[in-house]
Formats: C-alpha cells, sequence, structure tokens
C-alpha cells in the first residue's frame, strides 16, 4: 500500500516535471540561440551554444533594432498608464462602492460592462482624429488606461467594500474634507489592492501592441514589441540577433513577474473565487 | 452622514470621461457608421442601410469564415483551457517537489506578450528546421512532422494549440486558488465513509469548483471572442482565409481602407458582446452582491 503510494508520488513529481520542461523549452531554445551565431541559430535547435558565447548580438540588436527608444517608449506608455489607472479607477472605485445609491450602482455597472465590450479600432480612429491625439505619446497613455479602467476599477471595488466605514466616519468627524480623505486615509489602505493594479497594468500595457498598430504610424513612437515584430520582419534569416531581441524585450516582463508574482495571482484570482 | 458629500460623485468623472470618450462613443459611433459606405477612397460618407450586415452573413464573402472561426475558436479554446487547467491544478495542488517552482513556470507564458509567443511559434513550428518537427523524426514519427501553419486544414488548430500553451497556466492558477479554499474537511468525511479518489473529485470537488468554472469560463469566453494577436503574430489569417477570425478581418479591412466594412464586423461583436456580456459581469461580480 505504502509503495503504491510512493510510486504515484514519484509518477505526479515526472508528470509535473515533464509539463514544466514543455513550457520552458520555447523559452530555453530562444535563450540559447540569441548567444549563437548567425548560422548556428539558422536551424533553432535545442544545441547548447558550443562555439562560445556571442553576447554581442545583445549589442548589435541594440543598435539595429533601435531598442533605446523604443524600451523608452515602452516604459513611458506603461508607467504613464499605471499611474493614471491607479488614481483614477481608485478614486472610482472608492465613491462607486462606498454610496451605493441608484445612479453609483448604475455608473459602476457600465464601466465594468467594459471589461466584456470590444473596442471598435476603426471608429476609434476616427475620435483620435478628432481630439487630435492620433500619432502621439499622450494619446498612447490615454488609450492604455481607458481599456484598463474597467478591469481595475472592479478589482478595487470588491477591496473597499472590505475596508470598514468607521474609518471614513472617523476622519470626518475630525473634520477632514473628502479629497483629504481619499488621499491621505483611503489611499494608503488601498496599497495591497494598488500594488496588484501596478503590477498588471504595466505588464499589460507592457505586452499591448493592437493600440500602437492601428494608431502609431511613426516608428519613433512604438513600443518594443511591435518594434521586436518589425526586426523579425526585415531579419527574418538572423534568428541569433531576432532571439536576443525577444530576450531583450521579455526581461523586463519576467522581472516584473518574478518580483510581483503575489499580487499577479492575488488580481488573477480576485473574484474568482469566494473570499 | 451625508454620503453626497463625503463619497462625491466627480471622484468617478476621470475615468468616465475616459471609458466614455475611448471606449462608448467609438462603440456607438462604429454602429452608425456601419450603416453607411465610409472609406478611405472617397470623402463623401452616404447611407447604405443595412447592405453591410447583408454582406458580412452572406456566402459570396468569406465574412461568414470570420465568424465561424471565431466561434470555433472561442468554444474549442475555452473547453480546453478549463479542462488542462484543472489537470495541471490537480497535480500541481498534490506534494509535488519544487511545488512554486512548477507554478510558476507554468504561469510564464501568461505574462509574455502573444506577438512574441507567436514569433517564438513560427520558429517551433516550422515544417524544415523546427523544434517539433525536428523532434518528432529524431523519435521516428515522421509521419506526424506536418506543415503545421502552411496546411490550410491544420494550421487553425495549430493557432489554438499555442493559444491553449499560452493561456492555460492562467486558468491553472485560479483553479489552485479554487482548490485550495475548499475545506479539507469535506475530503475527511469522504474517507471515513470510503470513498475512492474519483468519487472525492467528482462529487465533493467539482461540485465545490463549479463558481470557479463558471468563473475562468467566462474569462476564456471573453479573451476568446476578442483574440486578435495570437492569430495575427503566428499565421495572420493565413493560409488563404483558413486562420482569419473576426478581429484579425477587421484589421485587414481597416488597412485596405474598407472602414465601413471594418467597422460593421466590429460593431456585430458589439450587439452580441452587448446582449451576452451583461450576463457575464453579473457571474464576475456576483461576489460583491453578498458583500453589499
Amino acid at each position: 500500500m505504502k509503495s503504491k503510494k510512493n510510486l504515484g508520488m514519484v509518477g505526479v513529481n515526472a508528470l509535473a516535471w515533464l509539463l514544466s520542461l514543455l513550457l520552458l523549452a520555447p523559452l530555453v531554445l530562444i535563450l540559447f540561440n540569441s548567444v549563437k551565431t548567425s548560422q548556428a541559430a539558422s536551424d533553432m535547435s535545442l544545441q547548447l551554444p558550443l562555439d562560445g558565447l556571442h553576447f554581442e548580438n545583445y549589442l548589435v540588436v541594440i543598435e539595429k533594432g533601435k531598442l533605446g527608444i523604443t524600451f523608452l517608449n515602452s516604459l513611458l506608455y506603461s508607467c504613464g498608464s499605471v499611474i493614471l489607472c491607479m488614481i483614477l479607477s481608485a478614486m472610482t472605485a472608492y465613491v462607486l462602492s462606498r454610496n451605493r445609491s441608484r445612479l453609483h450602482r448604475f455608473l459602476y455597472m457600465f464601466i465594468v460592462l467594459g471589461i466584456t465590450m470590444p473596442i471598435n479600432f476603426v471608429a476609434l480612429m476616427k475620435v483620435m482624429q478628432l481630439t487630435q491625439l492620433q500619432n502621439t505619446r499622450i494619446g498612447m497613455i490615454l488609450l492604455y488606461s481607458a481599456i484598463q479602467l474597467p478591469f481595475n476599477v472592479f478589482l478595487i471595488y470588491s477591496f473597499v467594500s472590505k475596508i470598514p466605514k468607521d474609518i471614513d466616519e472617523a476622519a470626518v468627524i475630525d473634520g477632514c474634507q473628502p479629497v483629504r480623505l481619499f488621499f491621505s486615509v483611503m489611499f494608503p489602505l488601498l496599497k495591497p489592492v494598488l500594488v496588484t493594479v501596478m503590477v498588471l497594468t504595466f505588464l499589460n500595457t507592457w505586452n499591448e501592441f493592437v493600440l500602437p498598430l492601428y494608431f502609431l504610424g511613426s516608428s519613433t513612437f512604438w513600443p518594443m514589441n511591435l518594434a521586436v515584430y518589425n526586426f523579425f520582419g526585415m531579419y527574418a534569416t538572423n534568428w541569433n540577433l531576432v532571439c536576443a531581441d525577444i530576450v531583450l524585450t521579455c526581461l523586463p516582463v519576467v522581472l516584473v513577474y518574478l518580483l510581483g508574482q503575489k499580487y499577479i495571482v492575488a488580481g488573477m484570482t480576485a473574484g474568482a473565487v469566494k473570499g | 452622514m451625508n454620503e453626497r458629500k463625503i463619497y462625491p460623485t466627480y471622484f468617478a468623472g476621470g475615468a468616465l470621461l475616459l471609458y466614455i470618450v475611448f471606449y462608448v462613443i467609438p462603440g456607438i459611433m462604429g454602429i452608425c457608421y456601419s450603416f453607411t459606405d465610409w472609406s478611405v477612397y472617397s470623402s463623401e460618407i452616404n447611407f447604405v442601410g443595412f447592405d453591410n450586415f447583408i454582406k458580412a452573413f452572406s456566402s459570396d464573402y468569406n465574412y461568414t469564415k470570420y465568424l465561424t472561426n471565431t466561434l470555433e475558436f472561442t468554444i474549442i479554446t475555452t473547453v480546453l483551457k478549463n479542462l488542462l487547467g484543472l489537470v495541471l491544478a490537480l497535480i500541481l495542488t498534490k506534494r509535488v517537489r519544487l511545488l512554486n517552482f512548477h507554478r510558476a513556470v507554468m504561469y510564464i507564458p501568461s505574462v509574455l506578450s502573444a506577438l512574441i509567443v507567436g514569433m517564438i511559434f513560427r520558429s517551433i513550428l516550422n515544417p524544415k528546421v523546427g523544434l517539433l518537427n525536428v523532434g518528432l523524426r529524431a523519435i521516428g514519427l515522421d509521419s506526424l512532422a506536418l506543415p503545421w501553419l502552411t496546411d490550410s486544414k491544420i494550421a487553425f488548430n495549430s493557432v489554438m494549440a499555442v493559444d491553449i500553451w499560452k493561456g492555460m497556466g492562467y486558468i491553472m492558477t485560479i483553479f489552485i486558488a479554487g482548490i485550495m479554499s475548499v475545506s479539507p474537511v469535506y475530503f475527511e468525511a469522504a474517507d471515513i465513509d470510503g470513498a475512492n479518489a474519483w468519487q472525492r473529485f467528482r462529487y465533493i470537488l467539482l461540485p465545490m469548483l463549479s463558481p470557479t468554472i463558471a468563473v475562468t469560463t467566462v474569462l476564456n469566453v471573453i479573451y476568446g471572442l476578442k483574440v486578435f494577436d495570437m492569430v495575427y503574430s503566428l499565421t495572420n489569417g493565413g493560409p488563404g482565409f483558413a486562420t482569419e477570425v473576426l478581429y484579425t478581418g477587421v484589421y485587414k479591412e481597416f488597412g485596405l481602407g474598407r472602414y465601413a466594412m471594418g467597422t460593421t464586423l466590429s460593431s456585430i461583436m458589439f450587439i452580441f458582446m452587448l446582449l451576452i456580456g451583461y450576463f457575464m459581469i453579473k457571474l464576475l461580480t456576483r461576489n460583491e452582491e453578498a458583500l453589499a
């Protein structure tokens, strides 16, 4: 009986490893090939880079792929929408959760419905033209924030309802005004959920490329992943360079993921599990 | 206390403004434009009635293929991601060594950009030198080494498979949280009653997980209907129209300057989502009702 159980555990462990390798193999493939010569990388095999580590690929790619400027663009879009999303969705979720009048309940449903609604990119182009935001960095930040507001409001809303209202009342009795009540009392209390919002918004913005695809004609405003895709089109025969470019584009995402893993899981599972 | 004073509605103004300008107005404008012949070729915009919608559902064009492909993608990826996500979650809630390492690895593809995952798999699925076919040939399965992305019969399956590879870790994570929230008391009681592993799963875990399954299904459906990135970077709709989905269709129409047709396809999705979206959101927010 016991040995049967042990055998079962070995099987489960082996299975877990097999699955992990299945998920890691493609990533290792990219990592290996990013330090090979162009010729050695041409067949994109999982072979170890035996003829030395060609880290100069990375330097070539940074220069040819214009990674400097696109990295700064991505960073600007991600940080810009993180700040805007955090403040706007926290303020919205806070008032809509605290005062559940008919109007507020309607507004909440109205915003959260945006989680499911598709964006009409073609008509959005018209709006971007009318507001003169097409082909601008500020337009991109506003768009990225707008598309992520519904989910972030949803996330913060349920968190606010778990914070006792007594705190607000005590602050008001002490003479706190609404703006100060929110920024000095509420905002610090929302820290755990705001970190989740921060991490998720950063990752989503970094990975998103459909908005720039539609609304950024000029490549000087491109984020990193659109540039890597374009690079892929131009240097399709130099897989080593393409791989190096991919590694550099994914690096910030993987770093943020490893640092913020706890918060990502908290956000992803919010609402999915009865808590 | 006066709630209207302490919690002023204008706090929601900023978010509402952005949401209305960039989300709601384009949605409504789009529906209006889908009754016109708006295009890049003419500065005049004329009312054409339901022409575009008739075109979208007519068998003379490929648009119905976009719609059926989108639905097929949604249904198949939803079912398989749920199934595989659940299996992975069951494995990774056992006493596996390096549990957190395995969980972290499974989740990594979900945080990578679909554009990049698509590029990686274009190399792996390359018929001649791709890792998959080289591997299959190495273990003697030459007959299985297929032209994964260039054969119109299997290309769409390959796209769905890559999408499942990328997305199942995310669903797994939600299921793990769901499984962990089930009190062990139920399983202990079942053990005393002599239930076997299958019975414990079928009669305890599965019913307890049903709210979680409902949520993952909603998330998968929302994602599947709106899919664009993965298809765009893997096949861009090709070969022919074999892997074209609604949103790659919209992008193509946009690129060709046929704005009215693009906005019509988008509006079909908009109306469809408006019909089912309300119920999906009710499902996602049901916990909050209890808290209120």
